[in-house]
This record gives structure tokens, C-alpha cells and sequence, in this order.
């Protein structure tokens, strides 16, 4: 970490920081509008439920202020974080991954869905053994599947493949009682 | 003793096989998600949480201890040999720790962190039994203002002081707020924070906000930082035994790190990060081999800070468990799945839930001696887990993540709120903002207003209650000195130095 030329000129203005300061105050002013909006019976008008949203809102200002302040400042980030290159590729197919999952697990089921976003992500890392990624996630998925689902009770979208499973441990299950 | 007739009794419930089995199984899986970096107990017993509709109470609590101080014991060994601490608490192990396994003796290392976290781990669980009963007597005198400003210090401490700016950790906080706020007020009926949408009437779940926040979002901040050097695990080398020399300067530390750690835990505004610093530091002063600190890796600093971070996790359930007050997101977790019971932890859980509070603290015993056993000698096993490829890894951890949000309504507004999360998550990781606090807020905020709005019904809605109460304005004077102290402390120093300019933003 060298900081000797930054010394030269201390209050750069950093772009990222300024816009999560303003991305925050636009928080607060959410949480205003969504304040303004909570209807309020006068019987409540002195602790009713928005005095803890206006205290919210009115501390998100005064914090997206300071977080602005300090951008103005040069921000916060240590130099090794700004150095180090984001990798937007493997983000791209991270968050490829997550909205395949979301698109597709209600049609497909949740084992479906998941081995595509566990290939998507893994790709994304840098594998490059897509198949064996495929077969790693499947078993995966159908051990995260039968494990919450037929031992907890949890019940997560069942689909094509996990109904056929069902079937099969269900006949199985009847065979074994006679 | 009163407390020792009822510590029997929670062994005699912990004691039952079934009872031991959960507890082996969450010790095995807090060791395993400790090791692993980008997993913790708080992530972990969030995916856990649905297992509170199958499960008795005491049997879940079990496991999540089990997670919680397994993932303590599992912590150290990544720190040690990765030079990657999974949480703050653990970074001081990485410290000495790394330099030590660099030097031939991580075997040492990894044994005096384990054998220091069983001593201090029995040391403050004991602190649990016989301080919770003391505590219960204390906070049955206080009032909706006292929770309330106790709570204000807790949050004060949690976010403000414990992080490394005390802006981004308010920050978090105020977001967690937010986020806790959405849904049914549940004194008035209103609906708040919904943007008119029904989805959102019943408030975002705990699960939710963990899953993204600790999982999506560090998934996506790891394949982000791709580019960044590649984490080098050290080969485990030299015995796992230490010799007499090295037992000889752990022992003092040990002791010295649960009763720095198990104090200051079980403040109401407690945390880990505090008593291992302060432990590193006390250690690194004592020390005859001050030469070896920052060089070849002193063992007393790996053993008085581990020794301090477990006996304080011990303490953090002292006012989870009395006060109903979580000072972790771990605890917070915890906390959410007692009231996803029905129960709500505080002056009275003692007496209404015996059973389960005293079977809690009982099989924290029985955790400890587990974890012992399932570190020293299968540490390699461990060890192993470290070999994981990242690619599937993180591909595996947003399975599970899956399972934990769909799971709970089948829901794909639940995904959409669970990435979006995930995406603040990550933001939050770049840019330096903890996300603990945000956990803390969200489950705390609401009990919070609940106390404030009692103290304001109560007293008519005149605000004086909060500092003319004497108790009240002790806390809440306590965290303005939290908030402010380090600033005025600073300013003070910048004027009697009066030195070269200092550069500022080099945080």
C-alpha cells in the first residue's frame, strides 16, 4: 500500500461511495414516503407506529449525510480493495445462475432448477468440468431435497424429477410394510 | 446451591441419547461450517431454523449451541492454517497463529487453540450457570425505559464500537431497522414498509435476511474478487502434542483469556472482538518472548485470544438468555427461533422454561468435551475440508440457500427478496460495511419500540422517563460515551500532539 501520492492530494472525491450515500438517503426517503403512508388512528398520535419510522428515517439522513461527507473526503475503501480488479465476468454468471434458479423453479422443480444454477456458478468460479459440475450438483440437490423435504417436513417446490423419486421411495416404502 | 440442582437436572436432560446425538451432530456441523470460509453458526443455524417445526425446543437449541461453539473451535483451525479469518473474533488467532503454522509448529498451535477453547469454554459455560440466575434477579426490577436504554447500549456497542467505523456500523444497523419494521405494527395493525404489496404484510423472515446478507452476498463478493491472490493453506506440520515448554506458557493465557473474554460477552453489549484484542494485547506485554510476536508466531497469542473468544461466545447467551438481549447475529438468530417457538427469552425463561435453559447449559458441557475430541485427533479430517474447490463450494452454498428461502412459502417473491439482499449483501462486503448489525436491528428493532412505546404509554408520552429514571440514564449516558468517547478521545490526542497532519481515510 502506497499512500505517498495520495498524500499530494488528500480530498479526492470517490465516485462509488458518493453514489451508496446517495443510494441511502434515497433509502431515507423511502422510508419517509413509506412513513407518510402508515395511516394513523389519533388515539395513537403520540407513541403510535410511525414514531420509530420518523427516528429511523431521520437517523438514515444523518448517516447517508456523513457516508457523503467522507466520499467528499476521498472515501473509505483501503487502496488494496480499489486495486484488486472486479471480476465481472464470474459475477455475470453468478447472477445468471441465481435468476435461472428464480425463473425456473417453479416449472422445473427444485432439483432441476438447481443443478443448472449450480453449473452457472460453478463456470462462473472457473470450472471448467461442466458435466462432473452437473452430476455433483444433482446429487446435492437431491440430498438437500430429501434431507429438508421428507425428513424435516420442510416443503420446497417439488418437480418433475422429485414427484418421480416420490413415487418410487413411496412404492418402496409400501412394498417393505407388505 | 440452587444453581447446582438445577444444573443436574439439565444434565439429566441433556444426558438422554437423542438429546447427545444433536449435540454430536452440531458440533460436527458448527466444526465443519467453522473451517470452511464464507460459512458461520449464524448463516448456518438460519438454513437450520426450519427444523423448529419438527423438533422439540430443547433438542434444537442443542444443535444450534452445538453450531455455535463447534464453529468457535473450527474458526481458529481456517484462521491458522488459511491466514483467513471467518470472523472478526478470529482475527487475532490468525495473527500469531499463521505464523506459527509458517514456522513449522501449526501443530502446537491448533492444539493450544483447541485445548484453550475447551478450558475457557468450560470456564464461561460455568459462568452461564451460576451468572444467568444472578443476572434474572437484576433485570425482574426493570422497566420498558431501562429495556429500552439497554437496548440503545447494546446497539450503540454492537455496531458503533465493536466495527471499524462507527458510521458504516450505524449505518447497518438503520437498515436492519428498516428491514424489521416491514409488515403488520404489531400493536396498532397497521401495515408498514409494504409498498402496498401482500407478500411483504407478514415481514421479511429472519432466514431470509441471514441467507442473503451472509451467503448470496459473500458468494458474489467472492466470485468478484477472482483476481485477488489465492489463499495458501500451510500443511499441517510439526506434532499435535505441544511439549512441556509450550504447555508452560498456555496455560496462564488460557485462563487469563476466559476471564478477560466471559465479562465483557456477557455485557449486555458484549461481542468477541473487544476481549481478544485486549487478551492479544495483555498476552504480548506478559510475554518472556515478546521477539517471537509478528515473527515466528508466539503461541501465547493464540492461546489467550482463542481462550478469551470462546469464553465470550459463553458469555454473549448470558443476556440472550435473561434479557432476551442478542449482542450477535448468531444470538439474534437464536433468539428469532425461540420465538418461532412461541417463547420469549427474558427474566422469566429461567423459571417457564427450566427444562430447556438448564439442558442448554448442560449440553454446552457436553459440547465442549466433544469438541475437544473431535478436534485434536481428527483435526487432519478437518483439515481436508479446507480442500473444498471454491467453484462448488459457493455453487453448493447457494443450494442450500435455496432450500432455506423457498422453503418457507415456495415463494419466488422470496428469491427476489433473498437476491436482492444478497446484492446489498455484497455491497455491504466491498464497501466495508458489517452486516452483523443489520441482523441485530432487524430482530431488536422491533423489541425495541415495542419497550419504547411502553414507556411512553406508561408515562403518558412524556420522553422525560428515559433520563429521569436513574438506571435508564446511567445506560444511556454509557452509550453516548460509547458513540462519542473514542472521538472526543481522539480529538483530544490530534490536540496535545499538534504534530505533522495526520492522513485522514487510511482506516
Amino acid at each position: 500500500m502506497s499512500t505517498s501520492d495520495q498524500q499530494a492530494a488528500p480530498s479526492r472525491l470517490a465516485v462509488p461511495e458518493l453514489l451508496i450515500g446517495i443510494g441511502l438517503l434515497a433509502c431515507a426517503g423511502a422510508v419517509a414516503w413509506q412513513t407518510l403512508a402508515i395511516p394513523v388512528s389519533p388515539l395513537y398520535s403520540k407513541v403510535g407506529p410511525t414514531v420509530f419510522p420518523y427516528i429511523t428515517m431521520t437517523g438514515m439522513i444523518v448517516l447517508s449525510l456523513l457516508l457523503i461527507l467522507a466520499a467528499l473526503r476521498g472515501g473509505w475503501q483501503p487502496e488494496e480493495e480499489k486495486e484488486t480488479p472486479t471480476d465481472w465476468k464470474a459475477m455475470g454468471f453468478v447472477v445468471i445462475g441465481l435468476i435461472a434458479n428464480l425463473l425456473l423453479i417453479q416449472p422445473l422443480g427444485f432439483t432441476a432448477a438447481s443443478v443448472i444454477m449450480f453449473v452457472l456458478v460453478c463456470y462462473g468460479f472457473g470450472s471448467k468440468r461442466t458435466l462432473r459440475d452437473a452430476v455433483l450438483g444433482l446429487i446435492l440437490a437431491l440430498a438437500a431435497y430429501f434431507g429438508f423435504a421428507r425428513a424435516l417436513g420442510v416443503n420446497i417446490g417439488a418437480g418433475f424429477i422429485e414427484n418421480q423419486l416420490n413415487t418410487v421411495i413411496d412404492a418402496f416404502i409400501g412394498m417393505l410394510r407388505g | 446451591m440452587e444453581t447446582l440442582g438445577h444444573l443436574a437436572h439439565g444434565f439429566s436432560v441433556a444426558f438422554t441419547p437423542v438429546n447427545l446425538l444433536w449435540c454430536l451432530l452440531g458440533t460436527t456441523l458448527g466444526t465443519a461450517i467453522g473451517v470452511l470460509p464464507g460459512l458461520g453458526p449464524a448463516l448456518t443455524i438460519a438454513l437450520l431454523l426450519p427444523i423448529t417445526y419438527q423438533v422439540a425446543p430443547e433438542a434444537s437449541f442443542i444443535l444450534f449451541a452445538g453450531i455455535y461453539y463447534g464453529a468457535m473451535y473450527g474458526g481458529s483451525t481456517t484462521s491458522i492454517l488459511l491466514n483467513t479469518p471467518g470472523e472478526s473474533a478470529t482475527i487475532v488467532t490468525a495473527l500469531e497463529g499463521n505464523k506459527m503454522a509458517r514456522s513449522g509448529r501449526g501443530g502446537a498451535a491448533l492444539a493450544t487453540s483447541a485445548i484453550g477453547s475447551f478450558v475457557a469454554g468450560t470456564i464461561g459455560t460455568m459462568g452461564v450457570a451460576f451468572l444467568a440466575p444472578v443476572v434474572v434477579k437484576f433485570a425482574l426490577a426493570f422497566g420498558p425505559a431501562e429495556y429500552f436504554s439497554l437496548m440503545v447500549l447494546a446497539f450503540i456497542t454492537v455496531s458503533a464500537v465493536l466495527g471499524s467505523s462507527s458510521v458504516r456500523g450505524l449505518t447497518s444497523l438503520f437498515a436492519g431497522f428498516v428491514i424489521g419494521m416491514i409488515g403488520v405494527d404489531l400493536q396498532t395493525g397497521q401495515p408498514r414498509f409494504t409498498f402496498g404489496m401482500t407478500e411483504l404484510l407478514d415481514g421479511v423472515d429472519v432466514i431470509i435476511a441471514a441467507v442473503g446478507l451472509f451467503a448470496v452476498g459473500e458468494t458474489l463478493y467472492m466470485a468478484s474478487r477472482r483476481y485477488a491472490g489465492k489463499d495458501e493453506i500451510v500443511p499441517l506440520k510439526g506434532s499435535l502434542y505441544m511439549t512441556k515448554a509450550e504447555w508452560g506458557r498456555s496455560w496462564k493465557p488460557w485462563l487469563r483469556g476466559a476471564a478477560i473474554g466471559f465479562p465483557i460477552g456477557a455485557m449486555p453489549a458484549g461481542g468477541a472482538e473487544i476481549p481478544t484484542f485486549l487478551s492479544y494485547a495483555i498476552e504480548k506485554k506478559l510475554s518472556k518472548h515478546k521477539e517471537e510476536f509478528g515473527t515466528v508466531g508466539a503461541i501465547e497469542g493464540v492461546a489467550g485470544p482463542e481462550a478469551a473468544n470462546n469464553a465470550s461466545a459463553a458469555g454473549v447467551l448470558v443476556p440472550m438468555l435473561t434479557l432476551g438481549l442478542p449482542t450477535s447475529a448468531t444470538a439474534a438468530i437464536m433468539l428469532s427461533a425461540f420465538q418461532s417457538y412461541g417463547i420469549n427469552p427474558g427474566p422469566l425463561l429461567l423459571t417457564t422454561q427450566g427444562d430447556l435453559v438448564w439442558g442448554l447449559i448442560a449440553s454446552l458441557f457436553i459440547a465442549n468435551v466433544i469438541l475437544v475430541i473431535l478436534n485434536l485427533p481428527l483435526i487432519g479430517l478437518w483439515v481436508r475440508l479446507l480442500k473444498i474447490p471454491a467453484p462448488q463450494l459457493y455453487a453448493g452454498i447457494l443450494v442450500f440457500a435455496t432450500v432455506g428461502t423457498y422453503g418457507i412459502s415456495q415463494s419466488p417473491i422470496d428469491l427476489v427478496i433473498l437476491y436482492f439482499l444478497g446484492a446489498a449483501g455484497f455491497l455491504m462486503r466491498r464497501f466495508d460495511f458489517p452486516t452483523a448489525p443489520v441482523i441485530i436491528g432487524m430482530i431488536l428493532g422491533p423489541l425495541a419500540e415495542t419497550q419504547f412505546r411502553r414507556a411512553m404509554t406508561i408515562s403518558n408520552g412524556d420522553w422525560s422517563v428515559f433520563y429521569t429514571h436513574k438506571l435508564s440514564l446511567t445506560l444511556l449516558t454509557l452509550a453516548f460515551i460509547g458513540l462519542a468517547g473514542p472521538h472526543i478521545w481522539a480529538f483530544i490526542e490530534h490536540r496535545r500532539r499538534r504534530g505533522p497532519e495526520h492522513v485522514p481515510g487510511d482506516a
